[in-house]
């Protein structure tokens, strides 16, 4: 026990050099293949226009629009979340990871590309969404909020599903199999709240389902790095 | 006084035995080339011996100056060059070089990756993706890749996969140059390469 | 074998008490008896996922394949409770409410359930390698256990639900089922508790039985 503890700052120091490799190695091979920013771009913007034109002019309760801002986040992401592990297995380069690093610094990195993924997302999807769309712009910065928050506890809770499957030997639909279940509850919640906030909620109104989504991203990734390195390293 | 320590490791991959009860002692300074027939199971041992594999019973154990090594510990010590093992396509040499130092958590200095180049062969071909690599440069950058952890244990499979001539001396080069300090295990079937070691431990079906 | 008599002896009692005293809810009226049954079978529910949790957990510990076999046998008896707890409780829904299914929150998180054994079976089909498959799944089932929480006990409080909330404990906590209710209820909750872990412990056997028996040709 004492050993540890007098060994532990300085492995956590370590931790975030390794963390901020993988993450700007997996940065600098997005921007030189941009197959994740492809893919997410061209399903959030394709499933945009559906809904802009299939809906044409008719007035929409603000129910509807956040369910459909959230199904646009939820594909899109779904389309390229997975890639960063699968990547790495088809490469052969997981090995030579798995062979020099430590498993919590490559849940991170991977997690935190996920987040910058989604981020970059958002910030093109959303503005387009109140474009094409009546959202409204009153409450932004309660919607901006709970925003942050569902793409927090989308990351938390499919970076470790996109581990498992890119160790499985058929791939195929069992990302969105095996992610959606968990995402559920999450969903439920985040449409509630951006139906609220779009209503003109105040913030003090959604506060039980900001601590909802808050609770679920520290216990997802909480659970993720206990659980992670069995899927790692087996 | 560096040693790696197998007792009784056994490998079975379902119904089918692939190590069966195998021990060995190796000592700093000692080298072993791994000999046998294909598919008597070289590459499995290499990957028990580096924990990419779980034995079904058995273990093995790295030890400094009678002191078991963590796994944590090992990782900052231990080096594998494969054709199975790739580098990353998309980056340059340097960067990959950059990037494995950095997941162990060390930093490299330029004049350290140009004088591992320069000892690989690859001099002047830093700044080029691998993709750009024929199978023997991306062979020659695994072994910079490495040297560039400064071994204490150094697993090569098939040392001489995909290297012409001046690679194959270059790789018979560093072998010797490593060997006194670390410990050195192969794994092979060339003829030629069994002296690269000093005893031999033959895999039988 | 005295427990086994008893158990079909309390089974008995419950389905034939269930039926002849007096509806445990007054304005829900017959369809409540359903309440005797219904609430068990989603209560095992999510006792043999804690279970396939649990045995999850212990296979990631020791990395005893046996133990991803038992956390197998509880995830399929699961399922089985699930199912009957879902066609209960729509039937339920139908009579009281009008419609079998209306996305109510409890149909909701007991729909959720009834995916994760799916994706459980899923992924458990999609790897072929023994070790590898009883460690991704055991992952997973310990990953989607742990949402289990938010899904039963936060969801349904956070959207409004038809579900009767205050058929087992009202708001402060106290039991608000008359003494012969409770009773009834609780044999059965009991009765079926001990059903689970009797076909729990029955292909738990027969899973010892296999691994021995391949042991032994091995």
């Amino acid at each position: 026990m004492r050993k540890k503890s007098i060994a532990l700052p300085a492995s956590n120091a370590g931790l975030t050099n390794k963390v901020l490799a993988v993450y700007v190695k997996d940065l600098r091979l997005e921007l030189r293949s941009r197959y994740g920013l492809n893919a997410i771009f061209m399903f959030g913007i394709s499933s945009l226009t559906v809904i802009s034109f299939s809906l044409g002019q008719a007035a929409l309760s603000t129910k509807v629009l956040s369910a459909l801002y959230w199904i646009v986040v939820l594909f899109s992401a779904m389309s390229a979340m997975a890639q960063v592990f699968v990547r790495e297995e088809e490469s052969g380069t997981a090995m030579a990871l798995r062979l020099t690093t430590e498993p919590n610094a490559v849940y991170l990195g991977k997690l935190f590309f996920n987040l910058s993924l989604l981020v970059i997302l958002v910030s093109v999807i959303t503005p387009l969404f109140f474009i094409f769309t009546d959202a409204p712009v009153e409450g932004i910065v309660n919607f901006l909020l709970v925003m942050i928050l569902g793409v927090l506890d989308l990351c938390a809770a499919t970076t470790l599903i996109a581990a498992i499957i890119a160790r499985a030997s058929v791939k195929g639909a069992l990302f969105a199999v095996l992610s959606f279940p968990i995402l559920l509850p999450v969903l439920i919640v985040l449409v509630a709240a951006t139906d609220k906030v779009w209503a003109g909620s105040s913030l003090a109104e959604v506060s039980k389902l900001l601590q909802f989504l808050l609770a679920y991203v520290v216990i997802m990734v909480t659970a993720s790095l206990m659980l992670f390195k069995f899927v790692w390293e087996d | 006084m560096l040693a790696i320590k197998v007792e009784s490791l056994k490998k079975n991959f379902g119904e089918r035995k692939v190590i069966s009860s195998l021990n060995l002692e190796i000592r700093q300074g000692e080298s072993v080339a791994i000999t046998g027939p294909n598919g008597s199971g070289k590459t499995t041992l290499l990957k028990l011996l580096l924990a990419l594999l779980r034995p079904s019973s058995g273990k093995v154990t790295y030890f400094d100056n009678d002191r078991v090594l963590s796994r944590e510990e090992l990782r900052h010590r231990i080096s594998f060059v494969a054709p199975y093992l790739s580098l990353y396509d998309q980056l340059s040499a340097e960067e990959n070089l950059q990037f494995f130092t950095a997941v162990r958590g060390r930093n490299i200095t330029g004049k350290e990756i140009d004088s591992l180049l320069l000892r690989v062969g690859l001099e002047g071909r830093g700044m080029d993706l691998v993709s750009d690599y024929s199978t023997g440069m991306k062979q020659r950058l695994k072994y910079a890749v490495a040297l560039s952890n400064k071994p204490d244990f150094l697993l090569i499979d098939e040392p001489s996969s995909g290297l012409d001539d001046s690679g194959k001396a270059m790789m018979t080069a560093l072998i010797e140059e490593q060997r006194s300090g670390s410990i050195i295990i192969i794994a092979t079937n060339e003829k030629e390469e069994y002296s690269l070691a000093s005893q031999q431990c033959r895999l039988d079906q | 074998m005295w427990w086994q008599i008893l158990l079909f002896l309390v089974m008995s009692a419950v389905i034939v008490t269930g039926f002849i005293t007096e509806a445990p809810q007054k304005q829900i009226g017959e369809a409540s008896r359903i309440f005797y049954f219904h609430i068990p079978q989603a209560w095992l529910c999510v006792v043999a996922f804690a279970m396939s949790a649990f045995y999850s957990a212990r296979f990631l510990k020791n990395r005893k394949l046996i133990d991803d076999d038992y956390a197998l046998d509880t995830a399929r008896l699961g399922f089985i409770f699930c199912l009957l707890a879902t066609i209960t409780g729509s039937i339920f829904a139908k009579v009281t409410w009008g419609s079998f299914w209306n996305w109510d929150p409890r149909q909701t998180s007991i729909f959720i359930l009834l995916l994760i054994y799916g994706a459980f079976f899923a992924l458990r089909s999609a790897v072929e390698d023994e070790d590898r498959r009883a460690t991704l799944s055991a992952v997973y089932s310990i990953f989607a256990f742990v949402t289990v929480p938010f899904l039963v006990f936060v969801v349904p409080r956070m959207v409004t639900s038809l579900h009767p909330t205050d058929s087992v404990i009202d708001e402060n906590l106290n039991f608000t089922m008359g003494v012969q209710v409770r009773s009834i209820f609780f044999s059965s909750l009991a009765a079926f508790s001990v059903l689970y872990f009797w076909m729990l412990s029955l292909t738990k056997r027969l899973n010892r039985l296999k691994r021995k028996q391949m042991t032994g040709a091995a």
